[in-house]
């Protein structure tokens, strides 16, 4: 007999090799980029290799995890507990961009102002407290990223986009499928938007403006926020296409769709995220 | 007096008896007495170990736990000895006077803290027993003893808290000195550069001068072993030395422990700390922040000269500075550079490239046979120039001359089974710093 | 086993469900919590072997003035490799192999909250491991910088480096993994009438412990990641040169790296937590003021990050700043060992192996945090910053600490684990040669940092070759005595006196109600919570 979804019963899930195969997947991707980064002879295979029995485990696993859901095998408790984790999960991500805003934070606040003072004058003649900068070894111009142009398009652009994703989830909770699927395809199109536009501005800097990786501070941590940012943002376009794809299938009821939620949460972090970035990378 | 008791009974015991045998086999000095620091200990420490040599109990006799006891009391005897083998060094200046009565207090504190908290499990560890057939009681709150131990620690911290305050806001005040000194850090050598003063401009390396041989254990070790440098800091005694430290490769660590001074040496960035020596005597420390490969091999020593001592070692700087001033002009001949790269191979780059020329491979290659020693000089001055980031090989263009560079790239040129048999002149060396 | 390894939702049969692996496949495929948490176990015992072996190889370096064995770049590989695998390999496995044998059982749940996500973080453990040990091998050799990765000199090293920084990384993935796991079975998990405050202490460690590494692990993950940038895409976050800030790597490692100093010390806290009453047959005093403190440093260790560097050239005020914030430390901690203490007091007490390591732990643990204290002092730790005492104090709190409180969890369980008593009589010989040889090898290296020897250092000047003879012939027996355990654990899984389900008459918590050894499910459906099993 199966079980209705308030079971009061434990739910535990059947032993399983994806766990494995995952770990197998992150040694690949570590060896390969370790060779990679060392010049050494097929790092670039190994780590290609990770990627495939990644994306393979990935498959399988979440796979494995969206039939066992379909398969009613989860009781509200299952549910509760997704909830919590994917709520530390997020908090998570998130002390994981306090590392980098601190570190941003500090260098603005301290490290430039300490290295322009009178005390280290005698080591770095000459040099101005001043942002942004490419530090006291500098010696190659460079220019400012604006934040009233594309950025601020981008803005734009991801506030609509967690706009659309709500009136999405209303159409999810009053059971009208259209407006789910079309607010799910306007999200997903902001958000590939968002990301062509980043890619765009990286060419200019690159191109024109002689911002790089390279460019001091500056570029270090404009690069470094930016682009992990932006690697949460294709993490969430692609979860949400999952998401999508799962809606055409038929997947979710309006009580029960965590799985749409959480993929929610996650892009609504990443819009918060980009939120800080817009006001201490572009405009500050 | 405990201290050397527990010293002398642990050569009796079978443990010391053991240690003794295996001290005389590596043809180490004797047990539980040695110098460190300032030379000025001797005279207590032959007043200490004489006094000790009889009187001492048989606590070692208990085996390996009286040991623990024996340390734990030596521990506590050192307060009131201040010998400083089991304590801080015989502290030099005023500020570090005040750490070393700092410590003594906490020391204390602490102390105190435990015994009394160890005091009552104890008793309940004899008293409260099962097999003495005493029953458990069955309580198990009380929130006035919850906070009296909450709020009686704090109050003994915050009573702490003054002397530490004070303690460290002295140690912090680098105003008005008489002399600035800054020390800058090299893998693995310190470079002093008196600023200020009458020996202003006079600057100088620190190396290691432990031979190998006691290092590889093929000699007997000296009574400084790694203690000890060619040129030391040497300093006026009474005198504020304000102590810049910033380093040119990694994070090192400038400390001198007599003087409580301890600073890191950190690469583009320039940190202070000061000390005003009340003795004249020389002063070991060691750098204190692991910097790679030698790290345990570059010493600080400061040798605190009277003032007249210390004119005439100005006077002597000022001499050889004049004379040392270099001809750009001068025309060298192989020989001679050979001989001029040679040493500056030495002091400079043997540490990673070895004496032989092989290096230690991977971390630091060969230069023997290498394709850049062996290449177009310009690579190879460059190289020296301007070293390689991101690897230890550092830029020696700030350290090194253009003669000592010109010659130490000819030697290289030169030796092992390079054999290229150049000289480069100084001005090409000129020509390249620019670029 | 295998027909109740479905009872999830009995009748219900999966397509690929071909019933319950055995042999190897078992423990790759493990979802089971009994199964993962003695992975973690052995892993971590595999572990300490490892880190341990290393450090007898520095033991064997310092016996004497002079190189001897290993070259100076060697060395600093070793203590680099020994701090990391003890840190992340052994001691922090082995407290979450404890979270995953016990916290179900405690708690009165069938099993972890996400099971088969529990298997992944034990296995992200393998790689990690292959990861540190195999840079001993690679060109270059393992990272020689100190377990803290200090740049610029870890920018020089070389591939070594960057498997520390991924072995980092996938810890971190399972250490996080791990944790939200742990959180979501603490919180969502219960058994109907085991509210919060009347939850086993050793749960409350965890759920605090679970947090400071959720919030603090992808810190480090940062930290890491900014030094593979810098170290291999030309960005600057800490060179000077570029207006970065050496010392900025000093302050993320570190905010992350105190923290992480409780994640090792919480559940031993919650370990002896259990095991003191137990044997005092009293139930722990203040279970209250318990839960507040271990809130108290979990929070509070987020701000006490720079008292590693004081000497860093960090301005007066924030010296002042973080001295005090570290000694407000001690009041909390020191509620605890109070409290502990009074448990004990007018108990009925008897002293078997698992009292014996308590009552290690109790008194170690107390004079590694009094040294800690000292430390706080800035101006006293300018002196020792750097030096043995620095050893000492943090072999004190976490050699006899955490390990100590792990033997005490082990001798405490092993016979809910295996259904055997263990042997009193090598249980007893392991206790007292550990706490002899440990303070042999521990307690004389503080009169070296006091005396100013420095660490990290291969080779020393000769005021300090006593105390290091003293101290080796301690390291040398510490280690070998740990064998011991080795043969304890296996006399005890192969055979001995059965044990009872309640095999420690003073033990309390729902972990006793079930037969020894565990069922492989302990609760299939949520139990009964008896006030009279509260507060173990
Ligand atoms: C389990 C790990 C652990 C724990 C619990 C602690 C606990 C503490 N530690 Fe320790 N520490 C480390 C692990 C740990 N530490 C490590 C690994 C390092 C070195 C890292 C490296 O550089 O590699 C280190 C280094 C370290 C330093 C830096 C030293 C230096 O590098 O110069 C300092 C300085 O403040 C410090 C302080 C403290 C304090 C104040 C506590 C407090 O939490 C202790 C509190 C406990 C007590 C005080 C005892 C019990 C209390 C009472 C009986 C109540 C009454 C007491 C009073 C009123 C005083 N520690
Ligand atoms: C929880 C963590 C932990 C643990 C358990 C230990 C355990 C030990 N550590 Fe630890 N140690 C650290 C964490 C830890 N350490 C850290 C963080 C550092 C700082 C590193 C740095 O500066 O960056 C450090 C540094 C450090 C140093 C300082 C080195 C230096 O600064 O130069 C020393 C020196 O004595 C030392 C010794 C020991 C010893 C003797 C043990 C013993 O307790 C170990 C006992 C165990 C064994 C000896 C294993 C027994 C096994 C066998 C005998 C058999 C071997 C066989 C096989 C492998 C099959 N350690
Ligand atoms: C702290 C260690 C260190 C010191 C001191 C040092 N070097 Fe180097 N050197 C290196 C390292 C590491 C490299 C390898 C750099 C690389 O990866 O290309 C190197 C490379 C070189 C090379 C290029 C060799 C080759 O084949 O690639 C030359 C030439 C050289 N050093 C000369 C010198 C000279 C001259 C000195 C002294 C004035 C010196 N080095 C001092 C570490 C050092
Ligand atoms: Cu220089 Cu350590
Ligand atoms: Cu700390």
């Amino acid at each position: 007999m199966s079980h209705p979804a308030s079971a009061s019963r434990y739910f535990v899930p059947q032993p399983s090799h994806w766990p494995l195969v995952g770990s197998i997947a992150l040694l690949l991707l570590a060896t390969g980029a370790v060779l990679l980064m060392n010049s050494v002879a097929n790092g670039g295979l190994v780590l290609t290799g990770g990627f495939v029995v990644l994306a393979v485990m990935l498959f399988g696993w979440f796979g494995r995890v969206i039939g066992e859901s379909e398969g009613q095998r989860y009781n509200l408790q299952v549910d509760r507990s997704f909830r919590w984790a994917m709520g530390w999960f997020i908090f998570s991500e998130v002390m994981f961009f306090v590392a980098f805003f601190g570190a941003l934070f500090y260098i603005r606040v301290l490290a430039i102002p300490d290295l322009a003072s009178p005390e280290q004058a005698a080591l770095w003649e000459g040099f101005q407290d001043s942002w942004p900068s490419a530090g006291p070894g500098a010696s190659d111009p460079f220019s400012k990223m604006h934040a009233w142009g594309i950025p601020a398009v981008n803005t734009l652009l991801l506030l609509t986009s967690g706009a659309t994703l709500t009136w999405a989830h209303w159409g999810l909770i009053a059971e009208k499928r259209t407006q789910l699927i079309i607010g799910l395809l306007l999200t997903i199109a902001l958000g590939v938007v968002f990301l062509c536009f980043q890619v765009y501005e990286y060419g200019e800097a690159y191109a024109h403006m002689n911002l790089k990786m390279t460019t001091g501070v500056y570029g270090s941590t404009f690069y470094m926020l930016t682009g992990f940012h932006g690697f949460h943002v294709t993490l969430g376009v692609t979860m949400l296409t999952v998401i999508l794809l799962r809606v055409l299938k038929g997947h979710f009821t309006a009580e029960r769709h965590f799985a749409f939620e959480g993929v929610a949460w996650y892009w609504h972090f990443v819009d918060v995220v980009w939120l800080g970035l817009f006001i201490v990378i572009y405009w500050l | 007096m405990l201290t050397f008791a527990v010293g002398k009974k642990l050569e009796r015991s079978p443990l010391g008896f053991f240690l003794v045998r295996f001290r005389e086999r590596q043809g180490l000095a004797p047990m539980f007495c040695h110098t460190a620091g300032g030379e000025a200990g001797g005279e207590r420490e032959k007043m200490a170990r004489n006094s000790n040599s009889k009187g001492g109990s048989n606590r070692l006799r208990r085996g390996s736990t009286g040991l623990f006891i024996a340390g734990l009391l030596g521990l506590f005897s050192s307060v009131a000895n201040a010998a400083w083998e089991l304590n801080l060094q015989e502290p030099a200046t005023a500020v570090a006077r005040r750490v070393y009565e700092l410590h003594t207090l906490l020391l204390w504190v602490i102390v105190v803290i435990f015994v009394g908290v160890f005091a009552v499990v104890a008793y309940s560890l004899v008293y409260h027993r099962k097999s003495k057939g005493h029953k458990a009681a069955g309580f198990h709150d009380n929130t006035t003893v919850e906070l009296a131990w909450t709020i009686v620690p704090a109050l003994i911290l915050v009573a702490i808290a003054f002397p530490a305050t004070s303690a460290l806001v002295d140690m912090r005040d680098t105003s008005e000195p008489d002399l600035t000194v800054k020390v800058t850090g090299y893998q693995w050598k310190w470079g002093y550069e008196y600023l200020t003063g009458d020996a202003a401009g006079v600057k100088y390396m620190s190396v290691l001068s432990t031979p190998r041989e006691q290092i590889e254990n093929k000699a007997p070790k000296g009574e400084h072993y790694l203690l000890e440098v060619d040129r030391p800091l040497v300093v006026p005694v009474g005198k504020k030395v304000r102590i810049l430290t910033t380093a040119n490769d990694v994070i090192h660590n400038w400390s001198v422990p007599a003087f409580a001074v301890k600073t890191d040496a950190v690469p583009g960035f320039l940190r202070d700390t000061w000390f005003r020596a009340e003795k004249e005597g020389t002063y070991r420390g060691q750098c204190s922040e692991l910097c790679g490969k030698d790290h345990g091999f570059m010493p600080v020593v400061v040798e605190v000269v009277s003032e007249e001592r210390y004119a005439a070692w100005v006077g002597e700087q000022k001499q050889q500075l004049a004379a040392v001033a270099e001809d750009p002009n001068k025309v060298w001949t192989l020989d001679e550079q050979h001989a001029l790269g040679e040493k500056v191979y030495t002091t400079n780059c043997a540490a990673c490239h070895q004496a032989n020329g092989e290096g230690l491979p991977p971390a630091f290659p060969a230069l023997d046979g290498s394709a850049v020693a062996k290449g177009p000089q310009a690579a190879h001055i460059e190289m020296v120039l301007k070293g390689k980031t991101g690897t230890a090989m550092a830029a020696f263009a700030e350290q090194l001359s253009d003669t000592d560079i010109a010659a130490v790239v000819a030697y290289e040129r030169n030796a092992w089974s390079n054999k290229l048999g150049e000289v480069i002149q100084p001005a090409e060396v000129k020509a390249l710093r620019g670029k | 086993m295998q027909a109740t390894s479905h009872t999830g939702y009995a009748g219900h049969h999966d397509h690929d469900s071909h019933g319950h692996p055995t042999g190897w496949k078992r423990w790759v495929t493990t979802t089971n919590h009994k199964d993962i948490g003695s992975m973690y176990l052995w892993f971590s015992f595999v572990m300490f072997l490892v880190g341990g072996a290393m450090s007898l190889i520095i033991r064997a370096e310092l016996f004497t003035p002079g190189l001897q064995y290993v070259s100076p770049e060697f060395y600093n590989q070793m203590l680099t490799l020994h701090a990391l695998i003890m840190v992340f390999g052994a001691i922090m496995p082995a407290f979450v192999g404890f979270a995953n044998w016990m916290i179900p059982m405690m708690i009165g749940a069938s099993d972890m909250a996400f099971a088969r996500m529990n298997n992944w973080s034990f296995w992200l453990l393998p790689p990690a491991a292959i990861l540190l040990t195999a840079s001993i091998f690679v060109p270059g050799g393992a990272a020689g910088t100190g377990w803290t990765l200090y740049p610029p000199l870890s920018i020089q090293m070389g591939m070594g480096m960057d498997m520390a920084i991924f072995a980092v990384h996938i810890l971190g993935m399972s250490s996080i993994m791990g944790s939200i796991n742990i959180v979501t079975t603490i919180l969502n998990m219960r058994t109907p009438g085991m509210t919060l405050m009347k939850m086993p202490l050793f749960c409350w460690t965890w759920l605090v412990t679970a947090f400071l590494l959720i919030a603090s692990m992808p810190i480090l993950a940062g930290a890491v990641t900014m030094l593979l940038t810098d170290r291999h895409f030309g960005t600057s976050f800490f060179s000077a040169a570029g207006g970065g800030d050496p010392v900025l790597f000093q302050h993320i490692f570190w905010f992350f790296g105190h923290p992480e100093v409780y994640i090792i010390a919480l559940p031993a806290f919650g370990v002896v937590s259990h095991v003191i009453p137990a044997f005092s047959r009293k139930p722990l005093f203040g279970y209250v003021s318990m839960v507040y403190a271990i809130a108290a440093i979990g929070l509070i260790s987020f701000f006490v990050w720079a008292h590693h560097m004081y000497v860093t050239g960090i301005p007066l005020t924030g010296q002042l700043y973080f001295m005090y914030a570290t000694m407000l430390i001690a009041v909390p901690t020191g509620v605890k060992v109070f409290n502990w203490v009074t448990t004990m007091w007018r108990g009925s007490l008897t002293f078997e192996t698992p009292m014996l390591f308590a009552l290690g732990f109790l008194v170690l643990f107390t004079i590694g945090g009094l040294t800690g204290l000292v430390l706080a002092m800035t101006a006293v730790d300018i002196q020792l910053q750097d030096t043995y005492y620095v050893v000492a104090h943090f072999h004190y709190v976490m050699v006899a600490g955490a390990l100590f409180s792990a033997y005490a969890g082990l001798y405490f369980w092993l016979p809910k684990w295996t259904g055997h008593m263990y042997n009193e009589t090598l249980g007893k010989w392991h206790f007292w040669l550990s706490m002899i040889f440990f303070n042999i090898a521990f307690f004389p290296q503080h009169f070296l940092g006091l005396a100013g020897m420095p660490r990290r250092i291969p080779d020393y000047a000769q005021q300090f070759a006593d105390f290091n003879v003293i101290s080796g012939i301690g390291a040398f027996g510490f280690g070998f005595s740990q064998l011991l355990v080795l043969v304890v654990v296996f006399q005890a899984v192969k055979g001995g006196a059965r044990a009872a389900s309640r095999p420690w008459d003073g033990a309390h918590g729902l972990e006793w109600t079930v037969p020894s050894p565990a069922p492989y499910h302990t609760f299939e459906d949520p139990p009964h919570f008896d006030q009279a099993e509260a507060h173990g």
